[in-house]
């Protein structure tokens, strides 16, 4: 079941349960456009979440996009001198921070009844009972819902860790010393601790939606959750961590399948594949990988693969490659000659394409919404997979349009190290040096996947009164353009390493040596 | 579902947990020589399952350290908290079942059960009062029994989670199970339940309590007042979980029956599964209908799987149901459907909006889709006993096993639990799936639950349980359900394995 449609299974009912007596504007509405909305200090991790939920909401279907105020004022305010302009006392420019919130929310109105966007994240300190109620009458007036996220931590390590790793290579502080910007961006947050008034579950906010993360996801309090949707957004806060820990991608090795260019089925490993699996054994113990947990398919190949390691591993069944139906074991050249239709159709939308008795790009992302729920809840894990999966993975990490997640480069023999870096994804990719035969097919040139009609395969046919006939775009957090380099490493901004970002996408070769990891940052 | 464990020996411990399988080649302790030994592990098919497992001179591997590998590391003790008539009976019992459901073996054990074991006779609240030295022994060697069985289960009978139920309304009671938990090396989860609505604890105890062998020999005045008597005994001493106190504890606290939630270092896999369950759940009063499609094209020919339309009788079974839902009155009912033809056609008769959900599709019969079992047998006779075998585990090449079905449905429970009323339109393996869930049915019971075409089962819950009504709309349908035959043998003849097809075309 698509999202779109889970989405539209929202409990009118549910509000009136949960609301009781005081239920009150918006939640009366089914499947109205919801509005995120952050509150909490400076450097109280409120982007980082606003970033890392939006990125999972698109990826699962969800249209949803971020409204940064920084970047707004940013725009109104073009150089920052100091902490000064956030002073409560400093009247000319609260007003022009109240006029950017302003701003902001037309933008999330035009985003949310206009552009066909479900979910804004309205990311800002929103620290004041004032500019709260200001947004709910705005909410109100809109028929959206509004769920509050509140940010709450008082560990002062983690406050400095998160200024030293994020705000000082913000654009508010350029060619500065770094203590002298900690020490104005502490006195920034002061200027809001004045006026700070923390949602109040007891009685003032006691009939808002909310919930409250306290101390990095030590504990939650949660209010009056109204629909699938935000129990979905609590769930998925709930199982993010910041742990520093590294994931590691790879397929299985070679197999007989992909020399003889067939899709699908359960071969064994090829000579070269069974080649791989040692060198993977060789790279986990040359990386040290020791808590490492490992992950294969049900396959038969990512578990000889996983054999070669000599350490445990679990078996998901979710994780098998992409049912291609009725197209299971073919190669190319035979669905062309025995489906030339379905050949084309899929060409022409390969996310939506689902293969007759088989499975869509999108039905995968749904099938692996588990596995990414626990990826964001465990340390170090090596998930060795199968190309469509690895994509499917790939895209959620890497915040990948659904139009190109299904052409990403997921060459055989190659092991992609991602590492959480700031607001994104460091990524590694490790050529083993084994040779495999390519088993990437480029999107077709020349056919434009825009525009053309929409191939939602039921298994059968699509009736004419279901109400989910609108395939909702994917729709990105470009409001929110990075202005920050993603890791601390200068090597982040070297053209050379956008250009691997590149062929993850694109189809330019990607040539590494051993271990000389294309190092990338997205 | 209880016992599932027993069938599921002869493969050795599987993790019941998501849809992994742990396989551990080695350990570190084994070292290079076990490494290099491990390159002669050939994999080999499990023939039921359909799970490649590594074997070694013909002899499947151990599946060493299974629980260390997955998700769920050590056995989970749940430990609710709360003054009597809090739902805790009521939150203990449903995360059991559903516990069971995914494939985690969970047992309850009710310390109120083990007082009512030791002293048949109840007399009044004067046991429960806190002064009352003769009641808080037997009190605490029900609890202590409670325990030992607890231990016995989670340690030596293969469960993974066991939740006490019982007040632990003070601090002290919690530490001793903490310190017991410890010693057995078991994860403790708090579920703490606060209620301070009158209504709400009036209600549970009419609904629930009365109906208690407590109160058999009394009138509903009396066993009311007498029950308001026994919750004050417990309210001095109740230590509420504090945030500062129990700040290293893992617990969540359900404030006002869902209103609110707090959600306190949540420590692994199991219990934010279990944290995300509790939070989806509510007693609001409202339906579950569950039914079949019409009878198709493939179910006249006992072919089974398959995409195909429906038949005359189909159709006017469509209609019917839409009369049946007209004249029940239901407000806001949701329609589900799953995305194969036969449920969509029935869906379109009743001219209402509706819901396709691709996880309710039919099992798939892999190999043998739009088969008839007569053929199944001729041409994989060794596939159609072991199906008889073991029904419930029994995955179909490419194909699926119920156990992959209840694993593919579990978002559908989720989401039903989270609406009111629903109708859903489904298929024979998947209502089964469902109405296990509901019925508490065990793996063994499951792929044999009887859902007849042209049939609707209207479940309503009650108390601890679920009412299950089953209305037949009167269109006549083939009879799809083949009991499993006496003779499972893989060597047995064709016509003991079709002893229990059902007639068709």
């Amino acid at each position: 079941m698509s999202c779109n449609q889970r989405d539209s299974a929202e409990a009118k009912k549910n509000d009136v349960r949960l609301n009781g007596k005081k239920c009150s504007w918006a939640s009366y509405m089914t499947n109205s456009p919801t509005m995120i909305v952050m509150i909490g200090l400076p450097a109280r991790g409120k982007t980082y979440m606003s970033k890392k939920l939006t990125r999972y909401l698109n990826w699962i279907g969800v249209p949803t996009k971020v409204f940064n105020l920084g970047v707004y004022r940013r725009e109104a305010v073009r150089s920052y001198k100091s902490y000064d302009f956030f002073r409560h006392d400093n009247e000319e420019a609260m007003k022009i921070r109240k006029q950017c919130a302003l701003v902001a929310l037309q933008d999330v109105k035009s985003y949310l009844t206009e552009e066909g966007g479900q979910i804004a994240v309205f990311d800002a300190t929103n620290t004041t009972r004032e500019r709260r109620d200001l947004i709910q009458a705005f909410v109100k007036e809109n028929a959206f819902k509004v769920f509050f996220v509140e940010s709450v931590c008082d560990d002062p390590d983690v406050i400095a860790a998160n200024i030293l790793e994020v705000k000082v290579s913000s654009p508010d502080y350029p060619e500065r010393h770094r203590e002298r910007i900690v020490d104005d961006f502490l006195k920034r947050i002061e200027c809001y601790k004045v006026t700070y008034q923390p949602l109040d579950p007891d009685d003032y906010d006691r009939d808002l939606s909310f919930i409250k993360v306290i101390n990095v996801g030590r504990r939650f309090l949660v209010n009056r959750v109204q629909d699938y949707i935000q129990s979905k957004i609590v769930y998925y806060l709930m199982n993010i961590h910041v742990h520093s820990h590294s994931i590691y991608l790879c397929r299985h090795g070679e197999s007989d399948y992909n020399v003889e260019g067939r899709i699908g089925g359960d071969a064994e490993l090829s000579p070269r594949g069974r080649h791989f699996s040692h060198a993977l054994r060789d790279f986990v113990d040359e990386h040290k990988l020791s808590d490492l947990k490992v992950w294969t398919s049900q396959l038969r190949r990512t578990i000889q693969t996983a054999e070669e390691l000599g350490v445990p591993y679990e078996q998901w069944k979710i994780l098998n490659e992409i049912d291609a139906g009725v197209c299971e074991e073919m190669t190319y050249e035979m669905i062309h000659q025995t489906f030339p239709e379905e050949f084309a159709l899929r060409d022409q939308d390969k996310y939506h394409y689902r293969y007759p008795g088989g499975e869509s790009y999108q039905d995968l992302v749904q099938r692996l919404e588990p596995v990414i729920m626990e990826l964001e809840r465990q340390g170090n894990v090596l998930v060795i997979c199968h190309q469509a999966v690895m994509r499917c993975l790939l895209a959620y990490f890497l915040d990948k349009s659904a139009e190109d997640l299904p052409y990403m480069k997921c060459p055989l023999h190659t092991v992609l190290k991602l590492t959480p870096v700031a607001y994104g994804c460091k990524v590694e990719m490790f050529y083993l040096n084994v040779e495999a035969v390519n088993t990437h097919r480029d999107r077709p040139i020349g056919k434009i996947p825009k525009d053309s009609s929409l191939i939602h395969r039921r298994n059968s046919y699509t009736p004419l009164s279901s109400h989910d006939q609108v395939k909702r775009p994917r729709l990105y957090s470009a409001g929110n353009q990075p202005w920050l380099p993603l890791a601390p490493t200068p090597s982040a901004l070297m053209p050379e390493g956008l250009e691997s970002q590149e062929a993850l996408c694109e189809g330019i070769t990607y040539e590494s040596s051993e271990e000389s990891g294309g190092f990338v940052c997205f | 579902m209880k016992h599932r464990s027993p069938s599921e020996q002869h493969h050795g411990k599987h993790p019941r947990v998501g849809d992994c399988v742990a396989a551990a080649s080695s350990t570190a302790q084994d070292g290079m020589e076990d490494k290099n030994a491990s390159t002669h592990r050939e994999l080999t098919q499990n023939p039921l399952k359909k799970i490649w497992m590594p074997y070694k001179n013909g002899l499947p591997e151990k599946h060493i350290s299974q629980r260390k590998v997955c998700m769920t590391n050590c056995p989970t003790l749940i430990v609710t908290v709360g003054l009597p008539a809090r739902g805790k009976t009521y939150i203990s019992k449903k995360l059991t079942r559903y516990l069971n459901w995914i494939g985690v073996p969970t047992r309850e054990f009710n310390v109120g059960q083990y007082r009512r074991d030791f002293m048949k006779i109840y007399k009044s609240f004067e046991f429960f009062r806190p002064d009352n030295e003769e009641g808080l022994k037997i009190r605490q060697q029900c609890a202590s029994a409670a325990l030992n069985d607890v231990r016995q289960y989670l340690a030596e009978d293969g469960g993974q989670v066991a939740v006490f139920d019982a007040t632990n309304t003070t601090r002290e009671r919690r530490e001793t199970i903490i310190q017991f938990a410890e010693q057995n090396g078991f994860k403790v989860f708090f579920v703490e339940s606060v209620c301070e609505d009158p209504d709400v604890i009036q209600e549970n105890i009419v609904q629930v309590k009365l109906c208690s062998p407590d109160y058999t020999n009394c009138n509903t005045d009396e066993a009311v007042e007498d029950f308001m008597q026994r919750i004050k005994c417990y309210e001095n001493s109740y230590e509420t979980l504090d945030e500062v106190l129990d700040r290293d504890l893992s617990y969540i606290k359900i404030i006002d029956v869902g209103q609110r939630y707090l959600v306190n270092r949540v420590l692994d896999h199991i219990q934010s599964r279990i944290v995300y369950y509790l939070m989806n759940i509510h007693i609001t009063p409202r339906s579950i209908y569950l039914c079949r499609h019409g009878e198709s094209e493939l179910n006249v020919k006992g072919r089974i799987g398959g995409d195909s339309g429906l038949t005359t009788r189909g159709k006017q079974f469509a209609k019917k149901l839409a009369q049946f839902i007209q004249t029940q009155s239901i407000v806001d009912l949701k329609v589900w459907t799953s995305q194969m033809k036969r449920t969509i056609q029935t869906a379109e008769a009743l001219a209402v909006p509706y819901e396709q959900w691709k996880a309710l599709n039919e099992i798939d019969a892999g190999v043998c889709e739009e088969m008839m079992y007569e053929e199944i047998q001729e041409s994989h006779p060794l596939e159609f006993a072991l199906r008889d075998q073991d029904k419930y585990r029994y995955r179909y090449p490419k194909g699926e096993s119920y156990e992959d079905l209840v694993q593919r449905l579990e978002p559908v429970i989720m989401e039903l639990e989270r609406q009111e009323n629903v109708l859903v339109i489904c298929h024979q393996a998947v209502m089964r799936c469902l109405l296990a869930y509901f019925l508490d049915k065990s793996a063994e019971e499951l792929p044999y639950l009887k859902c007849p075409l042209h049939t609707v089962l209207k479940l309503t819950p009650v108390a601890y349980g679920c009412k299950v009504e089953s209305i037949s709309l009167n269109v006549d349908a083939v009879n799809t359900h083949r009991e499993k035959p006496e003779n499972v043998n893989v060597h047995r003849s064709a016509a003991d394995a079709l002893q229990t097809v059902p007639p068709h075309l």
